[in-house]
């Protein structure tokens, strides 16, 4: 298989502080891979390694087949880098800052400028083009960020962290973005501590935590590491609470749990559950406001897998 | 958005042939001195160490010592000016490091140091822009020197050739704060490091007193002092006094800075992470 980049056993240490202890990442051509993991856990030191910012103490990485240490020039022809470390500049306009990048990547200046204006309206910043950055809100300064990564038609993204400190919807609209970037062929990298976020854009997740990949998969597989489906139920009369939970304990041989008021969660075999528990509600007159069956969320994984949640340990390190 | 997204194909893959073009690293540095001369035009606020502080000097200097040290202040102003003009212009020199320090504190240069251009390319560009703000300091301080009774006793064409020689050696010399904007890790630091080096030596110098009034060991220090040099060649060109020898020195010491700290500061900024 060939991977659009691909990272074995990198090493970076800071000082006594170790930032990476031999981790590995691959990606197939035109997937995202999502690097999941909390503040501090390294993930923007691989970016910086893979993105030939920071060079490894260990270990190779690899990237559209040029590795990162011996052919950095080649490897800075194929990425494009976005995120909180690669940033856009707040005196400049958009138009300015996207002109400048392609001069950089040696357009001739009346292509930088036809480039700037097409990814400019392609990111609906047409309005704002000639205004200096400083000026934009957060949802379009991600936006320009994302433009920015991309004006060299660059066949690896990097995308670091690319929605942190965005309200909901205009994660979503960050998340489209990215989507249609693979459609293209694109392979993109993406970091992220939502799990929502890994969960939703991700073909493939690593995990990682303290400098370690510490489960890589699927998002279906790494939810199936923490074990089968769950049934929730929300009753419409809180003071059904008790028979209901008695009802699904029954159903589910399992025991019932309440993680949140008026809410009852139980894992079950299999999906058959589902029906035995809608006809026994049902024959108990218990109205139901929510019924669902589900795979765990990415939280749950986090937990089963490192057994300390999502809790940050540190500042990331570079 | 979804109506604009609906057709991304020729958004990232129309590959435009970018044929390899050459003298990429001047291009390049060229187009990040554009930056850098944007960025001083939309804050101006950093002009203020070049438009008002020249002025400032002048006075203070001209009114408050020009009539102790010279017993003129015509005479004085003759005197100190150039020299002014020359610690002016190194003072402004202090700021690229400063806005290097910014830049990369900002990750604006984590963008240009992962793309295909040369380590240099961005502080080379960084120093160019910032020639704009010798050749203010220098309209600002001649300006308003004439309109106090400063006059060129040479000729307009030695006196140009004395400004461009001020700025080729603070160009060569701002190579000393771009090393310092990597070095430290606040803009701030660069600010206080950078004038605590700067004040000895440009008052240690011949620029609001003659040398011979000096104790011997601080003679010793202007002798050595090469904005002594400087400042001398500065006259020499714009009111009179030797030319030939301080033109020498300050040439030399312009090469030998450059020499030195370029690399100094390329090399500091391709470790720094």
């Amino acid at each position: 298989m060939t991977y659009a980049f691909q990272a074995e056993g990198l090493v970076k240490r800071f000082g006594s502080t170790t930032a990476l202890s031999g981790i590995d990442l691959a990606a197939r051509q035109g997937s995202i891979l999502g690097v999941l993991g909390p503040n501090g856990a390294g993930k923007t030191t691989a970016v910086r390694i893979l993105a030939t910012l920071l060079r490894p103490d260990a270990g190779t990485a690899t990237v559209a087949g040029y590795d990162v240490v011996r052919d950095a020039e080649r490897v800075r022809r194929v990425i494009g880098l976005t995120g909180q470390y690669a940033s856009v500049d707040d005196d400049l306009t958009g138009t300015e800052n996207l002109v400048l990048i392609g001069q950089l990547l040696d357009f001739r200046t009346s292509d930088a400028r036809a480039r700037a204006k097409e990814l400019l309206s392609h990111f609906e910043l047409a309005d704002a083009a000639d205004r200096p950055v400083k000026t934009y809100s957060g949802g379009m300064r991600r936006r320009l960020d994302l433009a920015a990564g991309l004006v060299g038609r660059p066949d690896v993204i990097y995308l670091d962290e690319p929605t942190t400190g965005l309200d909901p919807v205009r994660r979503e609209d960050v998340w489209r973005i990215i989507r249609t970037l693979v459609d293209d062929g694109v392979t993109v990298l993406l970091t992220t501590q939502y799990l929502e976020e890994a969960d939703a854009l991700a073909d493939d997740i690593s995990v990682i935590d303290q400098g370690r990949v510490i489960a890589a998969g699927t998002p279906a597989e790494l939810k199936r590491i923490v074990g089968g489906q769950h049934l929730d139920l929300r009753p419409t009369d809180v003071a059904r609470m008790a028979d209901a939970a008695a009802i699904l304990a029954d159903v589910a041989g399992q025991p019932v749990e309440s993680p949140g008021r008026g809410q009852l969660t139980v894992p079950v075999a299999d999906d058959t559950a589902l029906t035995a528990a809608v006809a026994r509600l049902d024959a108990a007159r218990i109205g139901v406001a929510e019924l669902s069956l589900r795979l765990p969320n990415l939280d749950d994984v986090f937990f089963t897998l490192t057994g300390h949640g999502t809790t940050d340990t540190e500042e990331d390190a570079a | 958005m979804s109506t604009t997204l609906t057709a991304p194909n020729d958004i990232t893959r129309a590959r435009t042939p970018s044929t390899t073009r050459p003298f990429g690293l001047v291009r390049h540095s060229v187009a990040l001195a554009k930056r850098s001369l944007i960025k001083t035009r939309r804050t101006p606020e950093q002009l203020l160490d070049v438009t008002l502080q020249p002025i400032m000097f002048v006075v203070l200097f001209v009114y408050l010592l020009g009539g102790a040290v010279a017993g003129s202040t015509h005479d004085y102003l003759q005197f100190m000016l150039p020299a002014l003009l020359t610690m002016q212009v190194t003072f402004a020199s202090v700021q690229t490091g400063i806005n290097l320090n910014d830049d990369i504190k900002k990750g604006v240069f984590d963008r240009f140091r992962s793309m295909p251009i040369a380590r240099s390319a961005p502080l080379i560009g960084s120093v160019l822009g910032d020639v704009i703000r010798y050749v203010i300091s220098i309209v600002v301080l001649l300006g308003f020197g004439s309109l106090v009774g400063f006059r060129i006793e040479t000729n307009p064409m030695s006196a140009l050739a004395a400004c461009l020689l001020v700025m080729l050696f603070a160009f060569c010399m701002s190579w000393i704060f771009v090393l310092l904007g990597m070095l430290v890790r606040e803009p701030g630091a660069v600010q206080g490091i950078g004038f605590l080096a700067l004040f000895p030596l440009t008052f240690g110098t011949n620029l609001l007193t003659p040398t011979d009034t000096l104790p011997g060991w601080l003679q010793a220090w202007v002798d050595v002092n090469p904005l002594t040099q400087v400042m001398a060649a500065a006259r020499g060109l714009m009111v009179d006094g030797p030319v030939a020898g301080p033109v020498i020195h300050t040439l030399l010491w312009s090469v030998g800075l450059l020499a030195v700290f370029f690399p100094l500061a390329v090399r500091a900024y391709r470790r720094r992470t």
